[in-house]
């Protein structure tokens, strides 16, 4: 089985999120970059199925070189090789077409990609993906098993869950808890070192979105609290001030 | 050239959550000087989609073909294209949702169209097509320039609050071709919590963490949902633990709410979880520990042990 697993280079979760330039860059100043939390389950579950079926797991980013160290985690993990497509990630259709392209090269049985990306949420690349390869992509993917060509899932709807299933070769969104996340051993980090990187140039340029400029939440004011002796006071309260009951 | 509204059909009618997308798209073609038309697929009431004009749209592309009753990302993106090319629509408007997350992604593949995805708020059509979106999970919005020719907007729950009319929509049928390859995806098996609500779509939520200590004490929390008529949502690690079901666990790598009132019992505000929650209007706190850091990011607080409020507050909204 040829497995690719797409990789997004994000903001730690704990991350204080601010912006420079007048709001209009993401401040990266002291942010740690980690692989997607989703990706990561997608990553694993790849492993996972490598090691059950044999085959090859190939992690792609699209990224600048810093996203490397990131990329040679995910090798330390598992995957076998990985190639880096050498732009900065600019909106989900351009990314989509990079994987794309690289897709269309290897033939790959499974495309796993995570549920969405933490920093812009999209929840696109995946079907972007699949439309341009003529393939079917599912989403959110919470259970993934093969069983002679035919992949057997089960996957979030609103309220409940689906089990779906489809021959091979799929695009999937995934999420927990199809895999449990893995982390790196000794022997694995030993290996990343020497495991292939290849680095590419995009193979297109359609960028459909663009970002003018960002904005913070406004703070709430300040907590009111209420003493425990006179908690039904915040019925009354919801209902008469805040004017949501 | 009108403005297209994919509306999600559940049980033969509209989805609430979808309400919301009809009046954003409404708006829209008022701001752009043209009219709305809706587009229903699967099995539904006639009359249920005429309903749809209380939202402002004036027609309704109803698409019943049977093959399309269970929700298909690919088949849904062909449909939804057949619909918009037969309305001339460039702008595809939609309620984020599981399903419209993996509709829309094939939509834009298929139509290079630009996705605007977690929109809070109308668009500004003042100097090209820009949208306000929620970005890191709701810790910051960006302004986006939607770029293409065809732009699809999938819009956050409350990014508008619908007003009503007592005016109907025409509905036609649409049965457009329908592509063998488009089917290949077979749902074979459903579960749902039937009757609860649902929680992405709900104005009120109540949601307990590990503080509740077991399963065995989650009595009281539903005791105070049902009197509210309130979905339940809980942290992480509570559906990590079984606790509770995956799909109603919020946060970062969970549901992302943002209801009218949010009640976080026995919860103490991780940077995660808050992540999820952040866009409620209302967020309201009980905890034990005063310095929770959850207490923070409320507007109203109890500090106090949550077995004792929880069935003080079911007793204080019985009441009212
Ligand atoms: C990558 C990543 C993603 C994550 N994503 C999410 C996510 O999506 N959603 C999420 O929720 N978490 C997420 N987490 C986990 C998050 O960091 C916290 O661990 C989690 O939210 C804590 O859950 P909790 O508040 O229920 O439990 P705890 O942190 O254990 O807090 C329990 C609280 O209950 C209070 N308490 C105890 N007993 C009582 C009582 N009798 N009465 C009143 N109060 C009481 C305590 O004072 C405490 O504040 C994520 C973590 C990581 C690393
Ligand atoms: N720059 C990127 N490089 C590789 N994969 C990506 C990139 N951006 C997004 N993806 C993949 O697409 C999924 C969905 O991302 P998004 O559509 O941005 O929410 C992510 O979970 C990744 O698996």
């Amino acid at each position: 089985m040829k497995i690719l697993v797409c990789v997004t280079s994000v903001p730690d979760t704990t991350t204080k999120i601010s912006f420079t330039d007048n709001n209009t860059k993401f401040n990266k100043a002291g942010v740690t970059y980690i692989a997607g939390p989703y990706d990561d389950y997608a990553l694993s579950r790849a492993v996972e199925l490598k090691e059950q079926f044999g085959g090859t797991v190939t992690v792609i980013n699209v990224g600048e070189a810093d996203t490397e160290t990131m990329i040679r985690k995910c090798l330390a993990i598992g995957a076998d090789d990985a190639v880096r497509v050498n732009a900065v990630p600019t909106d989900a259709y351009f990314v989509a077409e990079q994987i794309a392209a690289v897709a269309k090269e290897g033939n790959y049985d499974l495309i796993l990609m995570g549920r969405e990306s933490i920093d812009y949420n999209g929840g696109q690349v995946h079907g972007i993906v699949g439309e341009m390869l003529g393939i079917p992509s599912i989403t959110p993917v919470m259970k993934l098993d093969i069983e002679n060509g035919v992949a057997k899932m089960y996957k979030e709807i609103e309220g409940g869950k689906q089990t779906v299933e489809a021959p091979l070769p799929l695009v999937l969104g995934c999420q927990e808890p199809i895999a449990d996340w893995k982390i790196p051993n000794m022997r694995g980090i030993m290996t990343a070192r020497t495991k292939p990187l290849r680095v590419v140039e995009p193979a297109a340029n359609d960028v459909l979105t663009s970002v003018d400029s960002y904005e913070l939440p406004a703070a709430r004011s300040s907590c009111r609290m209420i003493p425990a002796e006179e908690a039904e006071t915040l019925i009354m309260l919801l209902k008469t001030e805040a004017k949501v009951l | 050239m009108s403005v297209l509204i994919f509306a999600e059909v559940a049980d033969g009618a509209i989805r609430k959550s979808s309400q919301e997308a009809l009046y954003y798209g409404a708006k829209v073609a008022e701001m752009m000087g043209t009219t709305a038309t809706a587009l229903a697929i699967g099995s539904a009431n006639t009359d249920a989609l005429a309903a749809a004009g209380r939202f402002g749209v004036t027609k309704v592309l109803h698409a019943a073909d049977g093959a399309l009753n269970e929700a298909n990302s690919m088949a849904y993106a062909s449909v939804i294209a057949a619909a918009a090319a037969h309305e001339g629509a460039k702008v595809i408007v939609t309620a984020k949702s599981t399903l419209s997350d993996g509709v829309m992604a094939r939509l834009s593949g298929k139509m290079k169209a630009a996705l605007g995805a977690n929109v809070t708020d109308l668009p500004d059509l003042s100097n090209g097509f820009r949208v306000m979106s929620s970005i890191f999970t709701g810790k910051a919005f960006a302004v986006t320039e939607l770029k293409a020719d065809v732009k699809i907007i999938a819009i956050k729950k409350n990014a508008i609050v619908p007003v009503e009319t007592a005016a109907l929509a025409t509905v036609e049928a649409f049965a457009p071709a329908l592509n063998d390859a488009d089917f290949s995806v077979k749902i074979t098996g459903q579960t749902k919590a039937s009757g609860a609500i649902s929680l992405p779509e709900a104005d009120l939520v109540v949601s307990a963490g590990r503080g509740f200590k077991g399963p065995e004490n989650w009595g009281i929390v539903e005791d105070l949902a049902n009197a509210l008529g309130a979905a339940t949502a809980c942290s992480k690690p509570v559906s990590d633990l079984d606790w509770r079901p995956h799909h109603e666990h919020v946060g970062q790598t969970g549901v992302k709410v943002s209801p009218n009132l949010y009640i976080a019992c026995g919860i103490s505000g991780a940077i995660q979880h808050l992540a999820g929650v952040n866009s409620s209007k209302v967020i309201v706190v009980i905890n034990k520990d005063p310095e929770a850091p959850f207490f923070k990011a409320a507007d109203y607080g109890i500090v106090g042990d949550v077995f004792e409020i929880l069935p003080k507050l079911t007793a204080a909204v019985k009441a009212l």
